[in-house]
């Protein structure tokens, strides 16, 4: 269980580093920064 | 009380935007290029980061990519480190349940199918969240958020309503998907009133994915069966129907520590795995 635990967590936080990588943080912050109509029931 | 305190200090925190409620605008600052744990519309207008169903539901399928790593990456390190803790403790919309749970009428927490409509959930993860914006794109390549559009009842309480009160552009906007989005809301609402937390029990895509975690997560629930009395005082104080004395990390606890409370012989313990030298039970 232990080291399930911590295979998890590394895989965690591999999958930030690589999408850090590749900007996608800049793509949740585009999408972030503008009103989501559908989120609201327009769109 | 302590639970309490610590819900609302956390609907403050992840909506601490307050000029956004009065302008009927939403904050538009760096902050929101981080995922919060929790199910928090960022188009609520006090928003201050990015939900992480939103945000993997926007990126999973877009002109630039099909997969999103960072959001999958962020929602997999708050489930390891804390499971569905999130949702007893830090989620606004589950307080706000936990809240409606404490209006004094006749409760129906035990019904027919209860079981089985647990594993809706994951449906909606699937259906929703995944395939759904997956395969379904509009003109500009960009996935459909189908959740956030047919299903999520905080965005419309969080971001849906306080937009439509204070932004006369958006008022004027608003049709007959607003109005399906308010009555789903109400419903959920109501039957928030009967049953406990209803949209955490049968819905939320991301209490889903926690629930995955809560046997593997750094904090952890145990109970020490050499203490135990077997009085099954847990069991019947366990609001989400946990089999607590052998199952206490099932995916469907939200460690909202009732069960911790009303045991007389302090055989349930929580904490981070470290802080605890007695688990006798991490199953």
């Amino acid at each position: 269980m232990v080291k399930i635990r911590y295979i998890l967590l590394t895989m965690a936080i591999v999958l930030v580093c690589v999408g850090v990588y590749f900007g996608e943080q800049e793509m949740v912050l585009s999408k972030a920064i503008r009103i989501c109509l559908e989120c609201i029931g327009i769109g | 009380m302590m639970k309490r305190i610590i819900q609302l200090i956390s609907t403050v925190l992840f909506n601490g935007y307050l000029v956004g409620f009065a302008k009927g605008s939403i904050y538009m600052g760096g902050l929101k290029v981080t995922c919060v744990p929790v199910l928090n519309c960022y188009s609520c207008p006090g928003a201050l980061g990015s939900c992480p169903i939103g945000s993997l539901q926007g990126v999973l399928k877009s002109k630039n990519s099909n997969f999103s790593f960072y959001v999958l990456g962020s929602i997999m390190l708050f489930g390891i480190v804390l499971g569905r803790v999130i949702c007893g403790f830090l989620c606004p919309f589950g307080f706000l349940q936990d809240l409606l749970y404490k209006i004094p009428l006749k409760k129906h927490n035990e019904f027919k199918f209860d079981k089985q409509l647990r594993y809706l959930k994951y449906v909606v993860l699937v259906v929703l969240v995944i395939l759904g914006p997956m395969f379904i794109t509009n003109q500009f390549g960009e996935g459909d958020p189908l959740f956030c559009k047919w299903l999520c009842p905080a965005g419309t309480l969080e971001a849906g309503i306080p937009l439509a009160i204070a932004n006369d552009g958006i008022r004027g906007a608003l049709g007959f998907m607003f109005s399906y989005k308010v009555a789903i809301l109400i419903v959920i609402l109501l039957l928030s009133i009967k049953i406990y937390r209803p949209f955490c029990k049968f819905l939320c895509p991301l209490g889903g994915i926690y629930g995955l975690f809560n046997r593997f997560s750094f904090y952890q629930m145990s109970v020490d069966h050499n203490t135990c009395i077997n009085c099954n005082r847990c069991i019947e104080a366990c609001k989400m129907n946990v089999d607590v004395i052998n199952n206490i990390n099932s995916a469907e606890c939200i460690r909202c520590g009732d069960c911790v409370k009303v045991c007389p012989v302090d055989a349930i313990d929580s904490g981070f795995v470290k802080e605890f030298n007695k688990i006798k039970n991490e199953g």
